[in-house]
Parts: structure tokens; sequence; C-alpha cells
């Protein structure tokens, strides 16, 4: 065992980078259940996205292309979604599952030619002097664009959430959807809206994994952190900062674990991979006391009657 | 001089199998209170709703200033100038007031501006409220003040008003009237649906009746006696519950220092009730919504249990029973919401009859249903208490107001309880059901059944309790007898006050 | 503009059809799939759904419908116990791997005994490994209130790599030539699960039947799958008509934790033959899907199990004769649950089409 391999300023950087797609799918998912939404399908939705990125990245060259072509794929996928739950009023729980087990098989379809590529790769951030910094240079200013993506959607959901009127809407529709019908707004349209966001930032959680953080394309590469992501929101009690708190605190546990793996610790790497899950357990345990944050309307089908 | 705000002629909307509103017409004056007046179901809330947006109607015109009106949603008609305050479902429990208010305004200014705004109107008009304060924990009269207030900022030149008053203890109502004569003077014009003929005639300048969703009479409130508007209203004469005289029974029912959390995070306390109902004794209880009737229900039917001495039927203490031990002692319950907790709404009137009735009718043996014996059982509620319905494979949400709740008063009342607690009995029934199930309690109590009647409806308590009590806040009043009892004392009950004056009862 | 109706009652007629209707769908579905992927559809769908009961070979695929759609039957009547009631169990596949473990290790510890008592002794410690496994999220749900839903699906993860330990490790042949994968349970007389090898009858055939016939007394005949039904429709009337919330969560997660733990321990020690890395293949998942086509009503189950399991039968002909990808059956089983939650609007709502628009 040769825990000094373990170097702590790579550890930050790589677990910022473990962090990413679980931030960027808890982001979107906490923005769906806040107007009052459960998607169980982010699985679904993140593998599509990572094997739609890869693809579009592998065939136009451009992982930035690729990017943009997994939020279309992850939005495309969860207006199945919503279309299933606003307009067809089907169960959410059972449609988001149905979700998760298309997406993987729709995932393992379209990804039979891009087994074992490398994809292009996506320049870092290369800022010269910030950049050079000992210690703070690596951690915070030579990551990859999307990364900064994820902590500027945090920002600009916390923003959209407590200072605009959309925001103020979005939570109202969450809380109670026949008092935001009565007065007027379209709580369907609120909601389908909300969904796609959440798809799309899925889908990009999905491309960050199989373009940048393995890098290359393996069915199931997903592997829970869709639902992992679930979790988060809990974690969160729905509230943005908290849900980066959670995310750096889950790729904190996934990156120690996977370097307690390599410096060959005296724990079977089976328990040391079973961990994240285990602790995702226990947190959901120890948050589950406080639903105060939890949208009044979350789960529930809304149908204008009269 | 006053000038037509708004005319409707030949409003007419139908939904399935009902006609809501059938070619209804009549004129709103500028600066005027006018009422709106039908029994529950007559089509008051269709009407509004149509006014407000909400609903389109199949056929009609409104004409608004003169010039054609009609909104194609609420945006369209608060744009206009109308404000409506509702009856239910339109705050946000876990916003805050501010919040609550921005949400129903067109162009809300920024939340700073706005709270100052609220300050300022709340004093101005007698409604004080705190803008920073949680909705959610909000009384029902400072819920209803949240609402008006969102209105009064939007400067509305008509405001419309869904049964405001039923939320509100006398005193709060008598404050509620100052704030619309202000408004009023103002030149605001105000449509007021109710069916309590009194406020009318104390409150608005003219009346329109609905019934069955037609316009049978318009009048002068002030100048028509309530009579004469109650038979506009219902259409013929109505059935009064009659009651045999009968000596108080040995108690039956105790309740001592009860004490209880609300399941509901939004929920009431109930804090140290006391009370004891005797053999053949209707004890009502009255009170603004929201004040611990739900959790007092829950707490003697057994939902929520408490302490074993807390709650005792024949001496027997049963505090820490479930329902259907209670159930088995003779404790009987129906609560208010009928479709959800009383009945399941999409099963059958004879899985319905199961819900409560396996225990005492002994439907089960082994655990295994009796589906024949659970049909013959849902059969004989049906029949006993006249509930039209095409048989007991029906589901339960197909049933109309009035039938679904005589199925679930019936189905216990039918069940020789020795004591017998209902939330709401007519709540949303029409006049005729309404007065059959109280003539069922009535003649339930007469066969030495102790029961509570919890209501909101206090001409329904003054017909048929004995003593009679308020919560509020989840603390019970003193229990009075309910014969003598004049309307301020039963507001200063409702209110709370009365605890300081220590009257025995 | 279409409008929605909400029907004063669900339309029992719809109600039985629409799946039938959303096999249908899938089907035309499918075949524009399988075009788009170069091969004949009609070709494809006749492989998948035809072949394997009528054609050539059908004397060999036919047991396998028996084979592949046991434990899907006996999962999915456990999954759509809890489903009714509003209660998540969507591990379903941890449990399934856990009853395979724990059943495996209980006979193996008493390799090569010959006992009878050897298999029943199995048949409780799988049914007792599921079991386990699901009153954790049972467990956690009753005291702390905690999301069922992810927890179960959680220890998904935590089974596979349960799994993997234990067939590199523990439950490792010890005369296996250091291959992963335990002993070959199959071939170990006093413990396999075969009845009838040749007609694809095992005793996990038999138990999926018996669960069948028994869920559907409990539903229909007995108090207790009244409760179940009244939670799901209406849990505030469920708590006031006596039911006690937390005796029927464990009872619903603990039951089709058992159940899922039995079809693994049939799997291990018959069809499959040994704990192996790769043991499991989904069942569990796809049962879910099985517990919705079949409308949660156990009859509907088993014609919907037995379907399901004629996908994965006809899926691998199509494989290997067309060259139809695995996954494609995948999207296809997808499908076709979306297209049955799609469908099931039409069983509580009138759809209808007006010329003017409503609020």
């Amino acid at each position: 065992m040769d825990l000094s391999a373990i170097n702590p300023v790579l550890l930050v950087a790589s677990l910022m980078v473990a962090a990413t797609p679980l931030l960027l799918a808890a982001i979107g998912e906490l923005v769906v259940e806040r107007s009052g939404v459960l998607n169980l399908g982010v699985e679904g939705m993140m593998i599509t996205g990572a094997i739609a990125g890869f693809a579009i990245s592998v065939e136009t060259g451009s992982p930035y292309v690729g990017i943009l072509a997994a939020a279309i794929a992850g939005a495309g996928l969860s207006f199945l979604f919503a279309f299933l739950t606003q307009f067809a009023l089907a169960n959410q729980v059972a449609s988001g599952l149905a979700l998760t087990l298309f997406g993987l098989g729709l995932s393992a379809l379209m990804g039979q030619g891009y087994v074992g590529i490398r994809p292009p790769e996506m320049a870092r951030l290369d800022i010269p002097v910030l950049s050079d910094l000992p210690v703070i240079g690596p951690i915070l200013f030579s990551h990859d664009p999307v990364l900064y993506l994820g902590l500027a959607l945090t920002a600009g959901v916390w923003g959209f959430l407590k200072f605009t009127r959309g925001g103020l809407i979005l939570r109202a529709v969450g809380e109670n959807h026949d008092a935001a019908h009565a007065l007027g707004y379209s709580v369907i349209r609120v909601r389908v809206l909300a969904i796609l966001f959440g798809g799309a930032c899925a889908g990009v959680g999905g491309a960050y994994i199989s373009l940048i953080r393995v890098p290359q394309w393996t069915e199931g590469m997903t592997a829970g952190i869709g639902w992992i992501a679930l979790a988060l929101v809990v974690f969160a009690s729905w509230k943005p900062w908290r849900a980066l708190l959670g995310a750096y605190l889950f790729g904190g546990i996934n990156v120690l674990q996977l370097n307690l793996q390599a410096a060959g610790v005296a724990i079977p790497v089976e328990y040391l991979a079973m961990s994240p899950y285990l602790i995702t357990i226990l947190v959901l345990v120890i948050m589950s006391a406080d639903k105060s944050g939890a949208p009044a309307s979350l789960g529930r089908s809304f149908h204008a009657s009269q | 001089m006053t000038a037509t705000l708004l005319s409707i002629r030949g409003l007419t909307k139908a939904y399935p199998g009902v006609v809501a509103n059938d070619s209804v017409s009549f004129d709103i004056q500028q600066g005027e209170v006018h009422a709106l007046l039908g029994e529950n179901g007559a089509g008051k809330s269709t009407l509004v709703k149509m006014i407000y947006g909400l609903v389109k109607p199949d056929s009609g015109t409104m004409t608004w200033r003169g010039a054609e009106f009609a909104p194609p949603e609420p945006r369209a008609a608060r744009a206009s100038g109308v404000a409506m305050v509702f009856q239910h479902f339109s705050l946000f429990d876990a916003l805050n007031v501010a919040e609550n208010v921005a949400l129903g305004m067109e162009n809300p200014p920024p939340m700073r501006d706005l709270a100052a705004q609220i300050r300022s109107v709340s004093e101005n008009y007698g409604l004080p409220l705190d803008p920073d304060r949680i909705v959610g924990d909000l009384s029902a009269g400072e819920r209803q003040r949240v609402e008006i207030i969102r209105c009064l900022l939007q400067d509305p030149k008509l405001l419309i008003m869904d049964e405001p008053t039923s939320v509100l203890t006398p005193q709060e109502v008598e404050i509620l009237f100052r704030t619309l004569n202000k408004l009023k003077s103002e030149g605001t014009a105000i449509l007021y649906i109710s069916h309590k003929l009194e406020e009318i005639r104390t409150l608005c300048d003219h009346a329109t009746i609905l019934r069955l969703g037609k316009n049978v009479g318009t009048c002068i409130p002030s100048e028509t006696t309530a009579r004469e508007m109650a038979e506009l209203m219902v259409g013929d004469t109505l059935h009064t519950p009659t009651r045999t005289a009968t000596e108080d029974g040995a108690p039956v029912l105790r309740i001592n220092d009860l004490s209880l959390s609300s399941a509901n995070p939004f929920g009431t306390r109930l804090k140290n009730i006391s009370f004891t109902v005797h053999a053949g004794e209707i004890l009502g209880i009255g009170g603004v919504a929201g004040n611990g009737q739900d959790e007092l229900l829950a707490a003697l039917s057994g939902e929520a249990t408490s302490d074993t001495n807390t709650i005792t039927v024949n001496d027997a203490p049963v505090g820490h029973l479930g329902p259907n031990e209670r159930r088995a002692l003779g404790i009987l319950a129906a609560p208010e919401e009928r479709l959800g907790h009383a009945a399941a709404p999409d099963m059958s009137l004879t899985e319905n009859a199961l819900l409560t009735g396996a225990l005492r009718q002994k439907l089960t043996k082994n655990g295994f249903v009796n589906w024949n014996a659970t049909r013959a059982f849902a059969e004989r509620i049906i029949k006993a208490f006249d509930v039209r319905t095409p048989g007991p494979d029906t589901a339960a949400r197909a049933l109309s107001g009035g039938n679904l709740q005589k199925f679930v008063i019936g189905r216990e009342v039918l069940q020789n309880p020795k004591v017998l607690v209902v939330n709401q009995p007519t709540w949303g029934v029409d006049a005729a059901a309404a007065a059959s199930i109280r003539q069922a309690l009535l003649d339930l109590a007469a066969t030495g059944a102790a029961i509570v009647v919890i209501s909101q409806d206090l001409d329904e308590l003054m017909e048929i309790a004995d003593h009679f009590g308020a919560l509020n806040e989840g603390r019970m009043s003193e229990i009075h007898p309910a014969l003598g009892l004049t309307i301020d004392e039963i507001g200063l009950m409702m209110g709370g006050a009365d605890e300081t004056e220590g009257a025995a009862a | 503009m279409i409008i929605l109706e909400k029907r004063p009652e669900p339309s029992r007629l719809l109600s039985i059809s629409t799946p039938v209707f959303a096999v249908i769908v899938t089907m035309i579905a499918g075949g524009l799939l399988f075009a788009a992927l170069g091969k004949n559809p009609v070709e494809a769908i006749r492989t998948i759904f035809w072949d394997p009961l009528f054609g050539e070979y059908a004397f060999y695929y036919r047991p396998q419908l028996l084979v592949k759609g046991a434990p899907l039957v006996l999962i999915a009547i456990g999954l759509s116990l809890g489903f009714r009631a509003g209660i998540w169990n969507i591990g379903a596949e941890g449990q399934y791997i856990m009853g395979a473990i724990c059943g495996a290790a209980a006979g193996l510890a008493f390799y090569p005994s010959e006992s009878i008592l050897i298999f029943p002794l199995m048949v409780i410690a799988g049914a007792l490994g599921g079991w386990a496994w699901a009153m954790i999220p049972a467990l956690l749900k009753v005291r702390f209130g905690t999301n069922e839903i992810l927890v179960s699906l959680m220890l998904v993860y935590v089974a596979e790599q349960l799994l993997a330990s234990m067939s590199l490790g523990l439950l490792k042949n010890p005369q296996g030539f250091g291959f992963p994968g335990s002993r070959n349970i199959a071939e170990w007389n006093a413990a396999n699960s075969w009845i009838a090898q040749d007609y694809g009858m095992h005793w996990g055939v038999v138990a999926a039947l018996i669960a069948v016939i028994m869920a559907y007394v409990l539903l229909n005949r007995h108090i207790l799958g009244f409760n179940i039904r009244l939670t799901g429709e209406a849990r505030r009337a469920a708590r006031f008509a006596g039911v006690n919330p937390t005796r029927l969560i464990l009872f619903c997660l603990g039951t089709s934790g058992m159940l899922a733990g039995l079809a693994g321990l049939f799997e291990v020690s018959g069809p499959s033959g040994q704990v192996s890395i790769d043991f499991n293949v989904g069942y569990g998942f796809t049962a879910i899907i099985v517990a919705f086509l079949g409308r949660l009503h156990p009859v509907g189950i088993l014609l919907a199990g037995l379907l399901m399991a004629l996908t994965y039968i006809g899926g691998d002909i199509a494989e290997s004769q067309m060259g139809l990808p695995s996954s494609a059956i995948q999207v296809f089983q997808g499908m076709l649950l979306f297209f049955l939650l799609a469908l099931d609007l039409l069983t509580n709502f009138r759809v209808k089409f007006a010329s003017k628009g409503t609020a």
C-alpha cells in the first residue's frame, strides 16, 4: 500500500471533474422537482446524452458540437417523459422508470460502433500566469469549459429561483398547481419547460462522462450516477448550492475510493466500489428526517378539470 | 351617478351531464355591492370563473363598460380590472406573503417596494399583515387578507369575492364588511357570492339569485325578507328536521386534557381539550376552518392516537387505540373530505362499504372478505339513505356530493354507533340531502348515541346541537347549551375570547 | 383542439385492451426501428414473436419460455403488490442477486452431501436473502421515512459488487482452476432446481404459478389485499379504514424481496447453474415492465411475463440469425412500457375533439 502516491492537489482537481456530471444532472433534476415533477429517468437521459455526445463528437471532430448534441438528446428523451406525464397524465414513477429502461437500451444500440474509440479532446482552460500558479492553478484555473458551465448553471439556477419572476412562478407551480392554475399560470407549460431543461442538463452530464471524465464509450457507463443525482437533490433539500456541496462530497468519495483502489489498500476492490452507493443510502437516511424543502405538489399529476 | 360596469347576457356553460349556467343575465353597476346568491351547485362558481377568464362560456356575451368582454385567460381579466378572492386553492403555503401577492399581479414591483406597498395598503384598509411571513403559518382570516390585498394592489374596478365569510369569525366578518364598504365608497364594484342571507341583507345593494344554473330573480336585499330570498334560492319549502326531546343520558364520551400535534406540517396542534358527551346528546363544535377540526376528528376516530386516558368511552380508556379497535367499541366517524378520506374515489360503493364496515358488520372471516354480505350492506345503505346511484358497483367518484355524503353518513349510522363523530356533514351538499342527513343524526341521537358534529355552518349547529363549543387555534372553548346562545357569544367563543370569562357550562 | 375529459369511472374494457393495443403499436414502432437498422421488419417481428412458438425449432424454444418467464412472473407478482399500494421497490435485481448468493451459499456449505434437505434449505435461504435485502429499504422507510425507490436501487449496485466479490472469493469453485464463479449447482443432484429440464420445468415455474394464484386470492378475496389496493387508491382513506401503513410497507417490500430472492435461487440452481459475475441479466428491471404490462393483475402478469420471455428468446434468435443487436430488444421492451403508459390515458379519460378551446 502506497498512500503517498495520492497527490492532494490532483485529488481535489479530479474531485471537481468527478463531481461535474453529478452536479449537472442534479441541478437539472432540482429544477424539474421544484416545478413539482419527479423524473426518475435521469439515468436514462444521462446515458443517452453520453452516447449522443460521444458519437457526434467523433463524427464531427468537435467536442463542443458533441456537448450540444448531448443536451438535445437528453432534452429529446425528456420530452417523451413530458408527453407521458403532462399530456397523457401517466404515473410519474412508472414513466421515469420507462425512460431509464428505454435510454439504457437505446444508448447500447446507438453505441455499437463506438466501443474502443477515443473521442476528440476538449481543450482545457489555459490562462497565462493563473493556470500556472501552484496549487490554485490546477484546482481553479485549468479545467475544461464544461466544468465551469456546471458551476455557472448552479449560480444561474440559484439566481433564477430566488430573484426572477420566472423562478417564482416555477416554485409556485411546484408548491400548489391548483392555485397556480387558478391565477392563470400554465402549469403544463412551466413543467414541460422544466422537464426539457432537466433533460438537457442530464444529457450534458452524461456526455461529460464519455467525453471528458473517462473518456471513451462503454455500455451502461453511467453506472448509477443518474440515480445518485436524484439522491443528491434530496440531500440538497432542493437548494442549488447544497447540490454543489453534495456533488463535491460524492465526487470526493468516488475519487478517494478510486485512488485507494489504485494504491492497493487492503480492502477488496468490490467493497471500495460499493462505497459511493452505501454512502448515498446513509446520506438519504440522514436527510430524510427533514422534508421541509420538498415542493408540496411533487409527483402529483395535474389536470385542469372545470 | 352610477353606470353599468359589467353587463352579462345569456351566459351558458354546460359540463357533461350538467348545465352549470343556463342563459344567465344581469348587470353590475359601478360602486355597488352585488350579491350572487344560490345554493351549493347552483352555478355561482362557474359564472365567476367565466368573468375571471378561467372558463369560457359556450354562448352568451359580456360587456365591460360598453365594450365586448371575453377574457381568454385570467391575465386578460386582471388587465381589465377584474380581481378575485378565491374560496379555496389560491395561496402557496411555502411561500411568503409578498411572494404570494406578487404571483397574483401582472407587473409586480421589486420585492422590497412590494413589501412596503403591502404594509401601507394593509394599514389603510385595517387588515394588518406582515409581508415576510410564510403563508402556511397564517390563520384562515389572515390568509384571506393576503388574497384581498393581492387584489387591492391592482386597483380593481370589480372585486369578486367567493364565499369570503365562511372562514371568518363574526368579529372578523365585521372588519371585512368595513373594508368592503370603504372600497365601495371609492367606486369599486363588488360581486359578492354567498348563500348566507343575513350577510347579503346587510351588505349588498342588489342581489341576483341562481337556482340550478338559471337566474331566478333579482331583488334589493334590504327590501326583501330573508324568507323570500330563501324561497327563491331553494325553490320549494324545505323539510326542517324534527326532534324528539330527550333527557340527557349517562356520560359516554369523555375527552380529558387532550393535547396532540398535527400530522400535517401546516396543521393545528390540539391543546388541552376536555369535554364530555352524554348518551342521546349532540355536541356541536363550531369554529373557523383550520382551527383543529381535522385534527380533532383524527384524534377521535383513532387515525391519530394519544395517551391512553385522554379519551374514554363508557369509562374505558381508548386514547391509544387505532381506528378498528375503536370501531369494535362502537366509536365511528365520518371525516370531512368525502373523496379520498371518507371514501376511495375509484372504488365501488360495495368496496367503500367494506372500508369501515368490515369489522362491525362481520364482513370478513379469517381475513377473507364475504363480498355477498358486503354488497348487501352497501345496498342496505343505498336504500335506507336514498342514495341516488345505478347500484353498488358504481365508483364513489361518479356520485354527486350529496349522494356520496348520504352514503358515507349512512354507512356509519347503520352500524349502530355508541359514539359518532362527523366533520362537516353537509358541506357542499344540496339542501334536501342536508336536511335528510341532519334528520338522520337527530334520529340516531334519539336512540341514545352520543354524537359530535364538527361544522363551520353555525345555522346547522344551532338547528341540531344540544350543546355548543368552538375550536380556536386548537383550543376548545367552554361548552354552553346551544339554546339561547346569541351570535355575539358564539363569535366570542370562536374568537377564543370566552376562556377569560370563566363562565360555567 | 383536443380535450381530455375524465371518465366518471375508469373503463374496464379499455383497461384490459390497452396492453394489447400497446403490444401492437410497439410491434409497428419496433418494425420501423428494425427497418432503420437495415433489417427486414416483417422478418424480424416474425423471428421474435412467431418462430420461438411455431417455427421449425420451436420444440427447442418453447421450454425456454418457461425458463425465462418464471423469474419474470415471480418477481413481477411481488412488485405488483407494492406498486398497487404506491410502494416502489425497483431494486428487485439486487434482491434477486442476494437470493441467489444466499441460497447457493447455504447449499454449497454442505457440498457434496446428497441429503434431500439440501434443496429445501437453499430455497429458505434464498427467500430469506431476498427478503432481508428488501427489508433494508423497508425498515429505513418505516423508521426514517427514507425514499425506498432510491435505497432499493442503490442496493442493486451494492449487490452487484457483492456478487463479484463472492464469485471471485468466498464462493469460488476450489476446483475451478482459478476461474471466477462457483461450483456448478445444476449438476449437483441434491441441489438443482430442475424437475424436467427437457420441458423447461423447474421449481421456479411451480413457484411462479403458486405466486400467481396466491396473489389473485389475496387481492380479490382477502382483506389484506383490499387494504393494499385501498392504500394505493387513497392513502388517507386507508388510514381511516385502520390500515397500518408500517405493516403494509414491511409486508409489500418483504414479499417482493422474498419472491425476487426465490427467483434468483431457482435460477442459480437451475438454468444458470452457478454464481458468477455476470449471473444477473436484468430480470429484476424487466419485471417492472411485466408488472405494468400485466396491469398489476396476477393473471395479466402471467401473460405479460410469457410475452416478455418471448421477446428475450426471439431476440436471441434474431441476434444469431439476422444480426439484430441484443440492445434492440431492450429498446423494444422500453418502448412497450412507453406505449402502454401513453395509451393508458384512454382508460381514465375520454378524448374529445373540439373546435373551440377551453381554459
